[in-house]
């Protein structure tokens, strides 16, 4: 609980600051004329001749967030702050006291010196004790005994990797990340449809390993993957190998240091390891989904651990990707996307779109079945290299004209489909024998750039059932980040 | 108190839903279903409605009412109304489950 002060005037110092020291006879004369109150950060024999608070435990300091010493405060008698003076300037002292002439042998201004409740290695333990009743979740506290890692997975609060012990020190640390309060709803999770609050999301995203400032990405994606749109739900139940992957697009992809390029699907890049996994730890821990429970795959994949990347604006010919489903450009967004496991497009002689839009659609035919249409979407990464293809075209193509030419090649005819065709049970009932069906919806194929800038491949991954059923791919934008 | 010593390290938050269900009681099993209505729920995958059209035809030949119900989609959970409407008009159900 915040420490109430006194009414009058109170100021804030510590003797290690010369500023203070300057000011010692201003504030001797300040205690003879008027109320005032002295807390000492440091030593509370300072200042000599004046009887002081000792605030060495910060507790005031920090509650008061008194970020400068000295901080001069008028308090009114209800205890409310009214004026506050930091450093020495007299203009300023004389207009909160209220009193002419203060200090006229010391010079007209000095600037102060940092409070000690805000040096950088004491300031996560002071939020600790003293932010931490603003933290709702329960408490558990680990047996002197117990490993803190063997504790964790002990508890079942971890996807199979270590993960980072989420004490007060960290949760508090990774909700600077936001300017979101720890207690609003940021979603319902499934599949226990339970109201996740920024701070479940916070010490979720301290597990993963995440930064505070990848924490708006992490809202963002739980946001959007809880929608009825994203069907996180639907996607978690299925015997089907597809899980949440999320495509960061806009300026904050540079500004926490996401990767874009070489080994884009690989391993790495801290953010892009970390903020896929907070999504899915939220949905093991706080939405209670968990494999051989309500998660049924029967492969499932290892992107289930965690798929995000960020997509190469800078390096791309066209537009990013979330302009295609809405965002605007230069917006921080992520898209989620249902899906699984990345395979890859060799082609590395071909030199004109054509041939190499060819290559793309045989290899995008065989999704999930060669003989199974409109049942799935698909994410289409293009790799720089690929993307020069189509580029450096005369004239050059746009990503609508790779679309569309994509499903012009991927019109699937009836009698190749339907099943029996070529020994096949699988296939379309033989009501649409007669009928030519799209391998993708209208807006089922998303193109993304990104990848190293070496190597004629382009990459894609499958989705899962797709419409009203199934899972659509969903754009969120990211808040601000403070 | 010193302000360095790191006091918290042991306990950390519980990063799950902290769902305490509420125990709740199973109703106790029907010993006969002379009088109650039996709802047949179809969850919306294939062939589902073929094995609730059989049960229903075995529960009427023995005087059974039924009532039959359709989840929208097997993919997200049954809306709210339609678990109300069974709970409501049924005292017992039957629901199809799998391909």
């Amino acid at each position: 609980m915040r420490p109430p002060l006194p009414s009058g005037l109170v100021a804030f110092v510590k003797r290690e600051c010369p500023t203070c020291q300057l000011v010692v006879p201003v504030l001797v004369r300040l205690a003879h004329q008027t109320k005032l109150s002295v807390y000492t950060q440091d030593d509370p024999g300072f200042p000599p001749g004046l009887e002081a608070v000792d605030d060495r435990d910060l507790a005031f300091s920090w509650h008061h967030e008194i970020e400068t010493v000295p901080t001069l405060l008028r308090v009114g008698a209800d205890g409310h702050e009214e004026a506050r003076a930091v450093g020495w300037v007299r203009e300023d002292w004389e207009k909160l006291t209220g009193i002419h002439a203060l200090g006229s042998e010391l010079p007209d201004w000095r600037p102060g010196c940092g409070s000690r409740s805000v040096e950088p290695l004491l300031a996560p333990e002071l939020a600790a004790r003293f932010g931490g009743g603003r933290l709702a979740a329960r408490r558990v506290e680990l047996a002197a005994a117990e490993d803190e890692h063997e504790a964790l997975f002990a508890r079942g609060w971890t996807d199979g990797l270590p993960v980072v012990a989420p004490t007060e020190r960290r949760v508090l640390a990774m909700l600077d990340g936001t300017r979101r309060r720890p207690n609003e709803v940021v979603a319902v999770v499934p599949p226990d449809l339970v109201p996740c609050t920024v701070e479940k999301v916070a010490i979720n995203a301290v597990l993963a390993g995440c930064k505070p400032e990848y924490l708006p990405v992490v809202l963002a994606a739980v946001e959007g993957a809880c929608s009825d749109a994203f069907n996180a739900h639907g996607l978690l139940a299925t015997t089907m190998a597809a899980g949440p992957v999320l495509v960061v697009n806009g300026p904050i992809r540079r500004r926490i240091g996401m990767n874009a390029g070489i080994n884009v699907f690989g391993q790495g890049n801290r953010a892009n390891m970390t903020i896929g996994r907070a999504l899915q730890l939220v949905i093991r821990n706080v939405g209670g989904g968990r494999p051989g429970g309500v998660d049924r795959a029967t492969h499932g994949n290892p992107g289930k651990l965690s798929f995000c990347f960020a997509e190469d604006e800078e390096g791309s010919p066209w537009s990013p990707l979330s302009t295609d489903l809405g965002g605007s450009e230069g917006e921080d967004t992520v898209t989620l996307f249902p899906g699984e496991g990345p395979r890859t497009v060799l082609d590395q002689l071909a030199r004109e779109p054509e041939a190499l839009v060819r290559s793309l659609a045989a290899c995008l035919r065989t999704l999930h079945h060669p003989k199974l249409p409109f049942l799935f979407d698909a994410l289409l990464a293009i790799g720089p290299e690929h993307a020069r293809v189509f580029a450096e075209a005369d004239p050059p193509w746009d990503k609508k004209r790779l679309v569309e030419r994509l499903s012009e090649l991927l019109q699937l005819p009836g009698p190749e489909i339907v099943r029996g065709a070529d020994g096949m049970a699988e296939g379309v009932p033989e009501a649409m024998a007669q009928a030519t069906l799209p391998k993708f919806r209208p807006g089922g194929l998303l193109v993304v750039h990104c990848g190293g800038r070496a190597g004629l491949f382009s990459m894609i991954v499958g989705g899962w059932v797709t419409g009203a059923t199934g899972s659509q791919p969903t754009l969120r934008e990211i808040g601000p980040w403070r | 108190m010193a302000v360095n010593e790191p006091t918290h390290s042991r306990v950390v938050l519980d990063p799950t839903g902290e769902r305490a269900p509420a125990h709740r009681e199973r109703l106790p099993r029907l010993t006969s279903l002379s009088g109650v209505t039996v709802g047949l729920l179809d969850i919306s995958k294939p062939r589902g409605d073929r094995f609730l059209d059989r049960l229903e035809t075995r529960l009427n030949e023995r005087g059974v009412a039924t009532r039959r119900y359709r989840k929208p989609t097997f993919t997200k959970p049954a809306p709210v109304d339609l678990r109300q409407a069974i709970a409501t008009e049924c005292g017992a159900v039957i629901e199809a489950l799998a391909d």
